[in-house]
């Protein structure tokens, strides 16, 4: 590295770093849900012992999302089964 | 039927309560009739940045226990007209304010004003979800500093559902970004999150600026709403953003750094 490279090298602003870090949270923030539902927590798990009764799933077999549309509200819920042995 | 509007942020020391201040003030100054309430119940302070502290006899808890009617509770702004502060209680604990009681209370102020200003504690426990429940709009307060537009993002969550329009399911808070703070020096130096940094991170839309600026600690010192010193930076900031609250198209200004000689010598 020339000694003019250190005049040249576009280090990354401090500005830019925070926010990129913030970026991150708030996806995180907003995907995990700081909106869901207090029962969220329960019911998926009421659900998970509800499955095993009857087949083998791992803890995170159950993905449960809430989507508002107006005054409508869906509750989105995906089960994961187990690869079938034939 | 008053228009409530909630001054929320997360974190404390933002500037919540400079800004509900002067946001009422500027409200009064342009005309409606205003009160600003203090939520803040043990740690109150509006009182003290209205310069009304010594004129606190009833508060809000008073109020709401019946202890007092709003008559003797509303203290009446000596500079401004149309302007009217309701303190928080000093000695009482968060917990003393009931939400059947902040209800009432709201109601029979929404007869008479104009606009109800609430200024919310810091924090997100009982007394910023109980100043933010009846909310018809909110300022949320926030630093370009991670920790405070982090807290903001949290907050904005909350209004979506925590309040009273998110849960009876028709239309939401209407939520403003509000800056403080800001120095546009040290953005452009990449030493600070810009206004647009912001913005892409909280996606609301952008209220008012207002800059980091001496004249809001001499305000706040004297006990006089900074929005009454125009000619000031940050007065003229909050003056601009109720003018934009009001519908009025205003540029923002403050947004860049003052020119020095150098950068003039340069042509810059």
């Amino acid at each position: 590295m020339g000694w003019l490279d250190v005049f040249r090298s576009e280090k990354k602003s401090s500005a830019q770093t925070a926010k990129e870090r913030l970026q991150l949270v708030v996806a995180h923030r907003r995907s995990s849900g700081g909106d869901q539902p207090e029962y969220f927590p329960q019911l998926q798990q009421d659900l998970l012992n509800v499955l095993r009764k009857y087949i083998e799933v791992g803890d995170d077999a159950v993905q449960m999302e809430i989507e508002r549309e107006g005054d409508l509200e869906v509750l989105e819920l995906n089960i994961t089964l187990p690869e079938s042995r034939h | 039927m008053a228009k409530i509007i909630v001054v929320t942020s997360g974190k404390g020391g933002v500037g919540k309560t400079t800004t509900s201040a002067s946001f009422a003030a500027g409200l009064a100054m342009r005309g409606h009739k205003t009160v600003v309430i203090d939520f803040d119940v043990g740690l109150r302070n509006l009182d003290l940045i209205m310069g009304c502290e010594r004129r606190v006899v009833f508060d809000f808890v008073n109020v709401i226990n019946g202890e007092a009617n709003l008559k003797q509770a509303l203290i009446r702004d000596k500079r401004v007209d149309n302007l009217y502060i309701l303190a928080a209680s000093q000695t009482r604990d968060k917990d003393a304010l009931t939400q059947e009681g902040v209800e009432r209370t709201l109601n029979k102020l929404s007869e008479d004003f104009d606009y109800i200003i609430c200024d919310s504690p810091a924090g997100i426990e009982t007394g910023a979800i109980m100043a933010m429940y009846y909310a018809d709009e909110a300022l949320v307060v926030t630093n370009p500093e991670v920790s405070s537009v982090r807290d903001s993002d949290r907050v904005l969550g909350m209004l979506s559902s925590k309040t009273k329009r998110a849960q009876d399911g028709g239309e939401g808070v209407k939520e403003h970004l509000v800056v403080t703070r800001y120095a546009p020096g040290r953005v452009g130096k990449g030493e600070m999150l810009s206004l647009e940094d912001i913005g892409d991170i909280l996606a609301i839309p952008l209220l008012g600026v207002v800059p980091e600026s001496e004249t809001v600690l001499n305000a706040s010192n004297a006990g006089s709403p900074v929005v009454l010193e125009q000619e000031a930076d940050a007065g003229g900031a909050y003056f601009d953003m109720v003018a934009r609250f009001l519908g009025e198209e205003r540029p923002m200004r403050f947004t860049q750094a003052k020119k020095g000689f150098f950068d003039r010598l340069m042509g810059r």
